[in-house]
């Protein structure tokens, strides 16, 4: 066996979150020393806009290159490294999901359990119902509109901001989470059953 | 945000520290749907040792960064901006919103991009719809409460 061979099988493996967590953590420090960038990926988003369709919306009137440039080469690093994840390193395999949790999605509908997402209800064809239509295109436009509005997502606030003790980061992560359990607890099983 | 130009060959850096952080969270299962229910469903630690082991992480880094001075590549004080309270609605409503969303598409920004790498091509449509909401929130932008 090759010492590439060994690397690869032992990456292949899942990664434990005490591997994980630490290794995503170091961005935070990683950014600022390379070029005084705070972690966050929500405002590629804004970019986004800013690039393709600015409009006369002021929030989308600014130099997205000169701001956003290193924002929109890490966003689309981040394609690249899930594919590769993918493709090499065993990255889209049957996830290690706790019993719990199968049961519970069990109850509600959801068999099978080996993608990254249930190809039950995340797939082309489901666009043509109504909760195909309220998860990706209503919850895409949640995870977009309230990034903005709070000024940053999970990397954002609940990463950087906490990390750095912000307050409003602390409100956010509060409001991200009491969101969570609303959209999981009280959605969700009435859009299954439904 | 600073507004002073980079110079590109800094683009390269930022792609490949894009490319470990989209290996990472592909490799340790964050980018799954199914872990963020179970997540919201309290159901395993995973998530949970992620996020505070990540937060510890990079704060201790921040501590140090900012005690030992440190300058980033280009010479300049690194600087980590405040962010502005205001009213704080912006940051539990946004946030409560947003939180929905996260738990109806199991991905929050950062996961979108991996799952489009590692070929969920139907994630295209949250991602495109998150540019939306994205930029209604600019149209909205003033007449919302911050």
């Amino acid at each position: 066996m090759t010492l590439l061979s060994f690397a690869l099988e032992a990456l292949a493996k899942p990664w434990p979150w005490y591997v994980a967590g630490p290794l995503i953590g170091v961005f935070v420090p990683a950014l600022l020393l390379v070029g005084n960038r705070t972690f966050g990926v929500s405002n590629n988003l804004r970019h986004a806009c800013a690039a393709i369709i600015p409009g006369r919306v002021a929030f989308f009137r600014y130099d997205w290159r000169s701001e956003g440039g290193w924002n929109l080469a890490f966003a689309l690093g981040i394609v690249i490294g899930g594919a590769l994840a993918a493709r090499f390193l065993n990255g889209s395999a049957v996830i290690q999901l706790s019993d719990a949790a199968r049961t519970s999605l069990a109850s509600f509908g959801i068999h099978d359990m080996t993608g990254l997402v249930p190809r039950e209800l995340f797939h082309w064809s489901a666009l043509l119902s109504w909760r195909g239509v309220v998860l990706m295109v209503g919850g895409g436009f949640l995870v977009g509109f309230g990034t903005a509005y709070a000024g940053g997502c999970t990397s954002g606030h609940a990463i950087s901001g906490l990390a750095d003790l912000q307050l409003p980061s602390l409100v956010a992560v509060l409001g991200f989470f009491a969101g969570g359990l609303i959209g999981t607890w009280l959605v969700l099983p009435y859009l299954m059953g439904g | 945000m600073t507004t002073r130009a980079r110079p590109s060959a800094h683009l390269a850096l930022y792609l490949a520290l894009g490319v470990m952080f989209g290996v990472v969270v592909t490799k340790s299962e964050v980018i799954s749907w199914f872990r963020i229910q179970e997540m919201f469903r309290f159901q395993a630690f995973h998530m949970y040792g992620i996020i505070g082991s990540a937060v510890l992480v990079a704060g201790v880094s921040l501590q140090l960064i900012k005690r030992l001075d440190a300058h980033s590549l280009d010479g300049d004080v690194i600087v980590v901006p405040p962010k502005e309270m205001g009213h704080g609605t912006r940051y539990w409503l946004g946030g409560l919103l947003f939180g929905v969303g996260w738990a109806f598409i199991g991905a929050c920004p950062g996961p979108l991009f991996a799952l489009l790498g590692a070929g969920v091509s139907v994630i295209l449509v949250p991602l495109a719809s998150a540019i939306a909401g994205t930029w209604v929130y600019g149209a909205l932008r003033p007449r919302l409460p911050h």
